[in-house]
């Protein structure tokens, strides 16, 4: 397909202006305009249209497919919620407006949205308050560590370490070496728990927090980890809970029980939210009593009057993470998503999650090396070892999958699987998408075994075919010249 | 798998040859291996001190990014130059064209803590099984 740069005629118009009839109006003066054309691309208004109407019917999506992208939880967002969100009292609304005078009590129904998300949070999570202000899971992991800082600093203390799992996403490392933290790095064991010597060898009372995910990218629960939140707790470090798997465990444990500091929650995932990227992202962080007076402002209050009001008035804050209160649409369906659903139906999403994965893993377990041989949570990862010996890789599974209309697993990741392919269906797929997927899966084993070319030359099917990776990455050309 | 001689190893797959008091640094083949066809790396500056077993590299492959970890305490000589323009003499020859930098390693009685081939080539069949 050709760009939309390709597709120029000099002189086409979309819309054609007629001549000005202001009275007395003069051309911009010169000093206003660029010094060179803008180089857009002329078409006409059928042209645009058909362009990105084509483009468009390339896209993949869970709306069109199977998305089985392990850790990332490509679940189906309910359509309902788009339209509440679009609802004019919420989508005309100037953020701005409860921040001016009497203008809060013009904003009352959104404040309340506010207010009640975090109370909902608060009451799945175990956490004493939340703040709804990071604009993405990441976001919400710096916020965390930033809180963690300021915990620490108030008391006087001088923390260095910040500890996190071979097996968690790379954003921990990242948020805690940003916020300033060394990063200790606690290997998994053979039995794909974390190694718990290990982990005790690095505990000291320099350590800051301890970042974990739980369920871990493994998919696997670990039975042990109210002993591994007391342990950090015995030196007076902080747990973090990495909620990128909270979609596992709705309603079935909470991390405050277990005894967690801090919590981020990516609405996306767990919460049947558009994904970022494809829309503005929200990660909440929620906290234990011990933080809450160090969360961002503004918080959204209830007063005795049962208003509904912003308040700055908490001076140990670490102040504005981000403008106004989050990515306030999100929050929105969010809240609509876990109101629909209730208590009951939370915790059917996480059985069926959690039933779907296992479903998988027990029909692929014959095919596929398992590394880690036991019941998971949402999400399976296996391994393409035994492919890969006949020159099958994951990432040759994976180009062979978009031919047969799959998404992708997610593959390499966990860095701690060779060839790993981490596959998370979700509670929205029914047994017939699965079994679809798991047959497409064995024949993929059979392939490899018995004709492994018909696999490392996917994909045939697409309108581009296999494309040089490893040339893209190391001279890559980002930007099109005529 | 390639596991010259004469050369030390530690557990997170770096390599450390000595001449005199400069010791050469890389990732092993194996390592290499692991990650698939690298595309980037990213070298410590020329003069800068670094402490065993401190981050002092990042590879990055169409697959991962990892951290690299120097052998030896010391002080950063040269950088491989070649390696920004082609990234792939890591995966072509670990050991040689694809070295990362050099030291000037400060303290001999670390090489204590690093493998030799044989106990290195042990370790690596141990974690393939």
């Amino acid at each position: 397909m050709k760009l939309i740069f390709e597709k120029h005629k000099e002189g086409r118009r979309g819309f054609s202006y007629g001549a000005s009839d202001v009275v007395g109006a003069k051309p911009l003066a010169g000093k206003f305009c660029r010094a060179t054309e803008a180089r857009l691309p002329c078409l006409s208004e059928l042209d645009v249209v058909r362009h990105f109407t084509n483009l468009s019917r390339l896209n993949f999506s869970v709306d069109t497919n199977f998305y089985p992208l392990g850790s990332c939880t490509m679940k189906y967002n309910p359509k309902f919620t788009e339209r509440i969100a679009a609802f004019e009292g919420f989508s005309q609304l100037h953020p701005l407006l409860p921040q001016l005078s009497g203008g809060g009590m013009l904003a009352q129904g959104a404040l309340e949205v506010l207010y009640e998300s975090e109370k909902l949070f608060a009451e799945i999570t175990g956490m004493s308050a939340f703040t709804l202000q990071p604009l993405a899971g990441a976001h919400g992991e710096l916020t965390g560590v930033m809180l963690i800082a300021a915990y620490h600093q108030d008391k006087g203390l001088r923390r260095k370490y910040i500890i996190v799992a071979d097996s968690s996403h790379g954003t921990n490392p990242a948020s805690a070496a940003i916020a300033g933290y060394e990063v200790i790095v606690v290997p998994t064991g053979a039995d794909g728990y974390l190694d718990l010597a290990q982990y005790k060898k690095h505990l000291n009372n320099e350590v800051a927090a301890v970042m974990l995910t739980c369920p871990d990218t493994l998919g696997i629960f670990n039975p042990r980890i109210k002993e591994i939140a007391d342990m950090a707790h015995s030196v007076g470090a902080l747990l973090y809970y990495d909620g990128a798997n909270l979609n596992a465990m709705l309603g079935k444990c909470r991390p405050g029980d277990i005894g967690f500091d801090l919590v981020h929650i990516n609405l996306h995932k767990t919460f049947g939210t558009p994904h970022g990227g494809g829309g503005p992202g929200a990660g909440p962080v929620g906290v234990s009593q011990r933080l809450v007076e160090f969360l961002p402002i503004s918080r959204v209050i209830r007063r005795s009057d049962a208003t509904f009001a912003l308040d700055y008035n908490y001076p140990k804050s670490i102040g504005y993470i981000a403008p106004f209160y989050g990515n306030f649409g999100v929050i929105l369906k969010a809240y609509a998503y876990i109101l629909a659903l209730g208590k009951d139906g939370l915790i059917k999403a996480a059985e069926i999650a959690v039933l779907n994965a296992n479903y998988c893993q027990a029909r692929l377990k014959e095919y596929y090396d398992l590394p880690f041989d036991k019941a998971c949570m949402h999400e399976c990862v296996f391994s393409a070892s035994r492919q890969a010996k006949n020159g099958v890789h994951a990432l040759d599974i994976a180009k062979y999958l978009i031919d047969q209309g799959y998404h992708p697993p997610t593959i390499y990741f966990p860095l701690i699987v060779q060839e790993a392919l981490m596959i998370e269906p979700t509670e929205t797929e029914s047994k017939e998408a699965l079994d679809a997927f798991i047959d497409t899966m064995i024949q993929i084993a059979e392939l490899a075994k018995n004709n492994p070319s018909a696999v490392t030359q996917s994909p045939l099917n697409m309108p581009i075919k296999r494309l040089d990776e490893v040339r893209a990455a190391r001279q890559p050309d980002l930007r099109w010249k005529p | 798998m390639n596991i010259p001689k004469n050369i030390l190893y530690t557990k997170d797959h770096e390599w450390a040859r000595i001449e005199g008091k400069v010791a050469y640094i890389g990732i092993t083949d194996y390592a290499a291996h692991s990650l698939g066809d690298i595309t980037f790396v990213q070298l410590p500056k020329i003069g800068e001190l670094l402490k065993q077993s401190a981050y002092c590299a990042t590879v990055e492959s169409v697959k991962a990014a990892s951290d690299v970890y120097v052998p030896l305490s010391g002080k950063v000589l040269s950088v491989n130059t070649q390696l920004a323009a082609h990234p792939e003499l890591i995966n072509q020859s670990a050991y040689e064209q694809g070295y990362f930098f050099s030291i000037e390693f400060s303290d001999a009685a670390e090489k204590t803590k690093l493998m030799d081939a044989a106990s290195y080539r042990q370790y690596v069949e141990g974690l393939s099984k």
